[in-house]
């Protein structure tokens, strides 16, 4: 029997560890199809999965492929999807299917460069506000954005909990650098990972005279095939989950219970690593521009100047509360990302003007900052 | 005594008012599917029914007691393909119209049965958009008025059997609402048989399609659905001059082909 977790260390590519921290969370159902730079955790999912029991479906579409995770999540199966940009701008309307239901799953888009077809192979953190507001509607979204192939292994877990535990979809925002990246992965003994499992309502449940899709914040999911008669629709629905499409109070409800349940379990989902101490100057990152700012920083230090650490391991929600009580804390923030500035606009309306907040770009988009730029910009902010 | 109807045992308890019109032809799907379920002594529990956008998509959603997806536009299939394969041992049935499952989700149609996936797949093909408003449809006729082909459709239609047969689909069959009882069993034989089962059924939309292209309310239309079909088997005999308007029912394909999740599961074993 192969096993289900590898416990031990390896020197995995990040794609790879994605791969196999959804198998470590219990997924067992992928659909996809094959797309630069994520085409390797497919292959992974369709070489591992019929040994652990588990199905691969390789669909004609990213819009089936997302539909039918949505179908194996109502089977009361964990499942996942990966993908690139292109093919998350063809899954968002069922990403906004997924909100509306309920439905657990994990969507892990690594990034690449530019709109339309783009540079397949080069990244870009591009996708960051498509992942926010992408699909139609009104919604909140989760998304973690893993810096290493040890985080895209780590995080991919941590997706599946968080999707399990709140019933929605989840991003993992990885990039092409830490998608083919290689690098040490430790995987843990199987016993000494901490997974969530959705709840399921208690066996011979009526769930038409059950109230309780929209009032309580995560109701428990009546999966298929047990008896449950569910009624599952992306049209606006009352605690019945009957559908009411014509009353602007039912249109009301429904919208603010999806987005009050993430909203009142932030504090739950947001996860920032800060080390900041005495530092008036803050390096704000996320993904792979983290490791720029943990190069840029040894540098520093070596010049004996003290820079601050900020890096947002989830996107979504934005941890505005945090940003803001850093910005009470440091006189400068510097944002790095590699784009033209999309989370820079988050950053700078929660530092509410406590804080200068600069942006600051790689010089060529596609590669990463190079640290010794950082250093100078730093110092130059410091004047 | 109070009469109740024999099949209303599987309609969902308080949803008693449909959202078709008078006249429309979903009615008589509906009948079928759960007649043909009762018949075979099932339970639908072990049913999920998966449905897209448009008129059709309501007749599982919500009103069958049962498991109901209700799904996007055109993607039924593609979530019932995640539904099955996950969970080989439900019956899984998809219920749409011309439109959701051959115009946007054609895509899905064709590579579901090319998998061969056991589904059953039951499209009603009213010839045009009826929600949006009797909107040009790919399966409405050459040369027909519609809104939006007001001097006449330039296109030619699909002909929905002969795309699921050369797809790959193990059986095909189509009826018309008025072929009632045929249906019946035709749903029946698809339940049952392993693999990827297609069914057209030519219903009218007296509304949007009826009204609009002069082909008269639903009694005159189901009319010209007796009065113009010719079963496949009587076909031989006829000349194609003869078959002009005509609709061609019966089955068309019942044939054996490896199944998808059977295929899965052996993989399985060999591997393990």
């Amino acid at each position: 029997m192969t096993k289900r977790v590898l416990s031990g260390l390896h020197f995995m590519q990040g794609n790879v560890a994605c791969a196999e921290g959804a198998i470590a969370a219990g997924c067992r159902f992928f659909a996809g199809y094959p797309i630069t730079p994520a085409s390797e955790i497919a292959e992974r999912m369709a070489r591992r999965l019929p040994e652990v029991g588990g199905t691969y479906a390789q669909m004609e579409d990213e819009i089936g492929s997302i539909a039918a995770v949505v179908g194996a999540s109502w089977t009361g199966t964990k499942a996942m999807t990966a993908t690139s940009g292109p093919g998350i701008s063809l899954m968002l309307e069922n990403i906004g299917y997924a909100i509306a239901t309920e439905t657990p799953c994990v969507i892990v888009n690594v990034q690449r460069g530019a709109p339309s077809t783009g540079t397949p192979s080069l990244p870009l953190q591009g996708d960051v506000i498509q992942a926010r507001r992408g699909s139609h509607g009104e919604y909140e979204i989760i998304a973690l954005a893993p810096s290493s192939p040890q985080e895209m292994f780590d995080l991919t877990i941590k997706a599946f909990n968080l999707s399990e535990k709140l019933r929605t979809p989840v991003f993992i925002l990885a990039d092409a650098f830490v998608g083919h990246m290689r690098e040490e992965v430790m995987i843990p003994e199987e016993d000494k990972i901490n997974l969530v499992e959705r709840k399921l309502p208690s066996s011979g449940m009526n769930f038409n005279e059950y109230k309780s899709s929209l009032d309580e914040d995560v109701a428990p999911m009546p999966i298929f095939g047990k008896g449950f008669k569910s009624h599952v629709t992306g049209s606006t629905h009352n605690s019945y989950g009957k559908r009411k499409v014509a009353d602007p109070e039912a249109l009301d409800y429904y919208i603010k219970s999806l987005n009050n349940k993430i909203r009142k379990y932030k504090k739950e989902i947001i996860s920032v690593e800060s080390d900041i101490k005495d530092s008036e100057v803050v390096l704000v990152s996320y993904g792979t521009t983290y490791r720029v700012v943990r190069e840029a920083r040894r540098r520093l230090e070596e010049e004996g100047i003290n820079v601050g650490s900020f890096r947002l391991v989830s996107l979504w929600p934005f941890p505005d509360e945090e940003v803001e009580n850093l910005a009470r804390k440091v006189k400068k923030i510097l944002v790095l990302e590699n784009n033209l500035g999309q989370m820079v606009s988050y950053v700078k309306a929660a530092a509410k003007g406590e804080a200068e907040v600069v942006f600051l770009p790689p010089r060529i988009l596609g590669t990463l900052h190079d640290p010794d730029t950082v250093v100078r910009k730093v110092k130059e902010v410091i004047g | 005594m109070k009469m109740v109807h024999p099949l209303i045992k599987y309609v969902r308890p308080g949803y008693l008012s449909t959202t078709t019109c008078s006249g429309c032809g979903n009615g008589i799907v509906a009948q079928s599917v759960l007649r043909a379920i009762d018949e075979l002594k099932m339970n639908i529990d072990d049913f999920v029914f998966v449905s897209g956008i448009g008129c059709a998509a309501w007749i599982p959603s919500p009103f069958f007691n049962a498991d109901v997806l209700h799904t996007t536009h055109g993607r039924p299939i593609a979530f019932a393909t995640g539904v099955k394969l996950s969970s080989p041992e439900l019956k899984v049935m998809v219920i749409s119209g011309d439109g959701d499952l051959v115009a946007i989700g054609g895509n899905h149609f064709i590579h579901a049965a090319r998998r061969n996936i056991d589904l059953t797949v039951i499209c009603v093909n009213n010839g045009i958009y009826g929600m949006t408003g009797g909107q040009v449809a790919p399966t409405t006729p050459f040369g027909l008025k519609t809104t939006t082909t007001p001097y006449g459709n330039a296109e030619r239609p699909f002909d929905l059997c002969k795309l699921g047969e050369a797809a790959g689909a193990v059986y095909v069959a189509r009826w018309t609402t008025y072929h009632a009882r045929q249906l019946t069993k035709s749903v029946k034989k698809a339940i049952q048989k392993k693999g990827f089962c297609f069914i057209e059924v030519v219903s009218q939309c007296p509304v949007q399609f009826g009204r609009r292209t002069g082909a008269g309310d639903a009694v005159a239309m189901m009319q010209g659905y007796k009065n113009n079909s010719v079963n496949i088997k009587k076909i031989g005999k006829l000349k194609e001059e003869e078959l002009e308007g005509k609709i061609v029912v019966g089955e068309f394909v019942d044939r054996e082909g490896p199944e998808l999740c059977e295929e899965i599961a052996k993989m399985r074993e060999r591997i393990g």
